[in-house]
């Protein structure tokens, strides 16, 4: 029975952007269907009726929420290539430990700095780099967070490279001066395939911010 | 294995340490436990913690493990006798979505609820009401949240079976209403009755005081966590 797989996604969410790739690592084909988040639509809101949010997998009719849930899913279910989790215990808590530091940290820290002026977006851009310096020391000298392995915590960070643009321009910063060697592990992960073929252009997705905002602030 | 190559960081009144050590017994594996006093916190803690300074922190063969559903996992991984994540990979993402559900929305609306006042307390309740009734739905039917065992979303669930009724005593306030909830309740009471966890919860006594303590402390500044609704 051919597998069927259908992706709820905005193309410019870091987070959506994770299953995309986890799902092009894998070589699954899959029927993907842009969401307008700020009008969201009754599909979606039947897919996902607890947080309303992308992405949202539906495998065979099965629905999967939460990006990180859903990557671990792909790769639980796809098992057969590009493992994407080490199969050492505490490496692999390691990988967990840092995707939920990502999502717990990262969004939320952006918000702040992206939606408020004076000391406030001060610190916030502060927070902001301090939390990609933690993971830039987490990568140390690997190749990847999986080591040689393309891995987890690799597909779970690269996507907001994508936003890295915004950030330095709304936040009046330079990624490649604040973490030189995360933005080199950012080059190591745009020469596979599946990274440059599946992330969308960093410049759209500051376009695309830009817009937002300006409607964000228009509906005051 | 002996219990000097586990040991556990813990708060006595934390619903997050207490999971682990579920883990551990249900298992079987002996482990040491080290009590943090997470309002002083100790070097240790935050040596093994530095980047979120919190329990429970699990140190296995001296290496630590941080986060409490990270660590759970990593228990299943380690030792296998009484699993308890799924096979099934549908399955293990629906524990995994499940868990953090309560923990984002459950737990700190009925925390909330405990230390507001006025219209924000309803609010609160509201939305701990409301989460309940969607777990309500993922138990009907089931002794527990792993079948006929108890299994990983019972764990990271099981904090509502014992903080919560505690909240409610602080708070005055009800929110686990048996009459509009019974699968929740009948779950709680099986899971409070399992041998390994009745022999695990903290003194209800000491849980209640803490908190009438904490609802003081909290209550002044409670607006700041209204944005975690």
């Amino acid at each position: 029975m051919a597998d069927e797989v259908v992706l709820l996604d905005t193309w410019a969410s870091m987070f959506g952007m994770r299953v995309r790739l986890a799902l092009a690592e894998k070589g699954v084909n899959y029927d993907y269907k842009e969401q307008d988040i700020e009008n969201k639509s009754p599909l979606l809101l039947q897919m996902n009726p607890i947080h309303k949010k992308i992405p949202v997998l539906i495998h065979n009719g099965r629905i999967i929420c939460e990006s990180a849930i859903i990557v671990q899913y792909i790769d639980e279910v796809w098992n057969d290539k590009s493992p994407f989790m080490p199969s050492d215990p505490y490496e692999r808590a390691e990988a967990r430990f840092w995707v939920d530091f990502i999502d717990k940290k990262t969004y939320v820290t952006w918000r702040k700095m992206w939606l408020s002026e004076g000391e406030e977006h001060e610190a916030s851009k502060k927070e902001l780099i301090s939390i990609f310096k933690q993971l830039e020391d987490v990568l140390g000298d690997k190749t990847f967070y999986g080591g040689d392995t393309f891995g987890f915590l690799d597909i779970a960070l690269i996507t907001f490279s994508r936003w890295f643009y915004t950030y330095e321009t709304y936040g009046n910063f330079k990624m490649e001066v604040e973490c030189p060697k995360l933005m080199a592990w950012v080059k190591r992960c745009f020469q596979r395939e599946t990274v440059s073929k599946t992330l969308p252009d960093d410049k759209k997705v500051y376009d695309y911010v830009f817009a937002w905002e300006k409607r964000l602030k228009s509906n005051k | 294995m002996g219990s000097e190559d586990v040991k556990v960081l813990c708060f006595w009144a934390s619903p997050f340490s207490i999971r682990v050590e579920w883990a551990l017994k249900l298992k079987g594996v002996d482990y040491e436990y080290i009590e943090q006093d997470v309002f002083n916190k100790s070097t240790l803690l935050l040596e093994l913690n530095p980047i979120h300074k919190k329990v429970p922190v699990l140190v296995h063969a001296s290496k630590p493990i941080l986060e409490s559903f990270v660590i759970l996992e990593y228990i299943d991984e380690t030792w296998k006798q009484h699993p308890l994540l799924p096979q099934d990979p549908y399955q293990r993402a629906h524990d995994r979505f499940w868990a953090n559900f309560a923990e984002n929305k459950l737990l700190y609306a009925s925390f909330i609820a405990m230390v507001a006042t006025g219209d924000d307390t309803e609010k609160a309740l509201n939305v701990a009401r409301d989460s309940v009734e969607k777990i309500e739905q993922e138990i009907k039917g089931k002794k527990f949240f792993g079948g006929d065992n108890i299994g990983y979303l019972d764990i990271a669930l099981g904090w509502i079976s014992y903080w919560i009724p505690v909240y409610e005593e602080v708070g005055s306030m009800q929110i686990l209403d048996p009459l509009r909830f019974p699968a929740i309740n009948a779950w709680m009471t099986n899971f409070l009755n399992h041998p390994v966890i009745k022999d695990r919860l903290p003194p209800r006594d000491d849980m209640v005081a803490y908190f009438h303590t904490r609802k003081k402390i909290v209550s002044p500044t409670y607006h700041d966590l209204m944005k975690y609704l």
